[in-house]
């Protein structure tokens, strides 16, 4: 069995790095504009509903299986998968858990290291006296790589001051290094993200430049459109925010798991931490980005900004929003809400590195310090073509297939691993071993039969969505005979690059159309890239398991 | 506020900070099993 001198200090240590894993950028950017897309108010019932029957089940399955694995020996998902169940198959699912993590680190490294840029910039009054539109052009030219900002090829020097730290924090290990930054990062996030949401709900109209009271954007988020909730788009979007909240289906709960032993608890654990988040994603998150900005810009200018996604908001709004509070509150703010990010995403990122340095000390004997190197290595390479190629698609590419094809890939084969062929018998007692809470029977049931079932339909309406994701009108055209036409952001339209030979026929100017023949180029080789990286996961890992079935260790 | 907006917020917000600061006190207040146990602070510490 592989030996780890791995350990957490502390049972406080774990919650925290666990929430820390699961509180992310999308808790502040993303949630409210799913939110105030999908139902406004009355979003938040299948969003609660999705998290109790489908986000803590997960958790529960996650952290068991981390525990069993650990138990044995492997310190991420591939072995630790392949020990529970005799069908070589699994060890390449587990394959997910390595893809997944170094897939999303290498791009989510880059977007951490925006928040780093955005902190010196707040710091150092950049944004003070510039208007709307030259905070979004700053923006546009940071990554532009060709365009300087301050700083010559500013992008790519965060990007490894970024890289640098994490790799420095991972090489400290477990309780030196990512227990003692969730320890001081999550109740930093915590203090920010209060300061500034008592900031903006109590923002009045025509204090500091604002135009409407708090109470607009508060209303605007909260007021529930209850017919939403018959509508089945609104409940794949609860679905898939409770998804991605959670960092499920990624393998780093498993890695942070699989240090526990195996009489300690693991049930109350996962309740921590899982609600913890959503204390950071609704009552943090609901109260600070739309209430500041509908403030400001009004309600239809923030549609119009919601449309394009929450790091929009972010990075192109919020900066110039606060410079209307004054030279000192404005950069104090700014600090505060890039430095909340910054811990959001760091406490994100360093966790991705868990699995992988997991990974390589159980099977290579590598020393702590070697592994983090390793991995920053690797998120280097993977990572430039991501700031490189930005306004090519690369970053957007690299999120859709690790950061959420892949997702509900692995979450959907785990949780019929654990429920179907582990036995939900067996993954029951492992749920409840060591437990200090009572742990429903209810999740039994749902861990059995309604969470694989869920997340089977999820992945495949992900694959199958239909154009403009009106499934009824879907099927009325489909009876009618006239075929299903894919949603170009369907996992069908995207690997047949719908969306770009949409945009190529009726394009007419010569420029243009090199433009999107190079980025359906650069989109077929950032996907061909992610392939031979799977491959190379497999092919390591196959080895892994030959050596272990030699040594009659698995 | 309109009401129905402000009653959903406000029981949003109370549930799920209630929910929250239960498990987390719970875990707090839970004694720590026999050593050997997962974590290394204690080590060495009275039970």
């Amino acid at each position: 069995m592989n030996q780890t001198n791995q350990a957490w200090g502390s049972r406080i240590g774990l919650i925290l790095a666990m929430a820390g894993n699961a509180v992310g950028f999308g808790n502040f950017l993303r949630f409210p504009v799913q939110a105030i897309q999908n139902g406004g108010g009355a979003f938040i019932i299948p969003y609660l509903v999705s998290f109790l029957i489908l986000g803590l089940p997960l958790l529960f399955i996650e952290w068991s299986i981390g525990r069993y694995g650990g138990s044995r020996g492997f310190h991420s998902t591939p072995l630790m998968m392949q020990s529970m169940d005799r069908r070589r198959m699994w060890k390449y699912v587990g394959v997910f858990g390595l893809f997944c993590n170094i897939g999303i680190a290498s791009y989510y490294c880059y977007l951490e290291s925006w928040t780093l840029a955005y902190i010196f910039h707040s710091a150092t009054g950049t944004f003070n006296g510039m208007n709307q539109h030259q905070v979004v052009q700053l923006f546009s030219d940071y990554v532009s790589i060709g365009k300087t900002t301050l700083i010559p090829f500013e992008p790519i020097v965060f990007f490894l001051i970024c890289l640098g730290i994490n790799v420095y924090i991972l090489s400290k290990g477990l309780s030196g290094g990512v227990e003692k930054v969730a320890k001081i990062g999550m109740p930093l996030l915590i203090l920010f993200g209060i300061i500034l949401a008592i900031r903006a709900v109590t923002l009045k109209s025509g204090v500091d430049g604002a135009v409407y009271d708090s109470s607009v954007g508060l209303n605007f988020l909260w007021t529930p459109h209850f017919d939403s909730i018959y509508n089945p788009k609104v409940w794949f979007a609860a679905a898939s925010q409770i998804f991605f909240t959670l960092s499920l289906g990624m393998g780093s709960i498993h890695a942070y798991s699989s240090y526990l032993k195996r009489k300690d608890d693991i049930a109350l654990n996962a309740m921590s931490a899982g609600w913890m988040n959503e204390f950071v994603e609704v009552v943090l998150g609901g109260a600070i980005i739309i209430p500041i900005a509908v403030g400001y810009l009004g309600i239809d200018r923030v549609k119009e900004l919601a449309a394009m996604g929450g790091l929009g908001l972010g990075f192109k709004t919020i900066p110039y929003l606060f410079s209307q509070w004054g030279h000192v509150i404005g950069a104090v703010a700014g600090v505060m809400w890039f430095g909340l990010l910054f811990f959001a995403g760091i406490t994100s990122s360093l966790a991705m590195g868990t699995p992988v340095q997991g990974f390589l000390e159980d099977e290579f004997k590598w020393s702590r310090r070697k592994t983090a190197l390793a991995f920053g290595g690797i998120i280097l390479i993977l990572g430039l073509p991501t700031i490189l190629f930005f306004n090519q698609g690369v970053f957007d590419e690299y999120d859709y297939w690790t950061g959420s094809f892949a997702l509900f890939v692995f979450a959907a084969f785990e949780a019929v691993l654990f429920a179907w062929f582990f036995g939900i018998k067996k993954g029951w007692e492992e749920i409840n071993t060591g437990a200090d809470i009572r742990v429903s029977r209810i999740f039994r049931f749902l861990i059995m039969w309604v969470t694989p079932v869920l997340l089977i339909i999820v992945f495949l309406g992900a694959v199958f969505t239909p154009v403009g994701n009106d499934w009824a009108a879907a099927f009325h055209g489909l009876f009618q005979g006239q075929g299903w036409i894919f949603d170009h952001g369907s996992v069908v339209g995207k690997l047949m690059n719908s969306g770009l030979k949409e945009q190529l026929a009726s394009a007419t100017d010569p420029g243009l159309i090199a433009d999107i023949k190079y980025r359906i180029l650069l989109t077929n080789l950032s996907r061909l890239l992610l392939v031979a990286l799977f491959v190379g996961i497999s092919l390591i890992v196959r080895k892994a398991y030959y050596k272990h079935k030699r040594e009659g260790t698995i | 506020m309109n009401t129905s907006a402000l009653i959903l917020m406000l029981s949003a917000i109370v549930g799920i900070t209630a929910v929250t600061g239960y498990f987390f006190i719970k875990v707090l207040r839970t004694k720590p099993k026999d050593e050997p146990d997962s974590y290394t602070d204690n080590d060495g510490q009275p039970r």
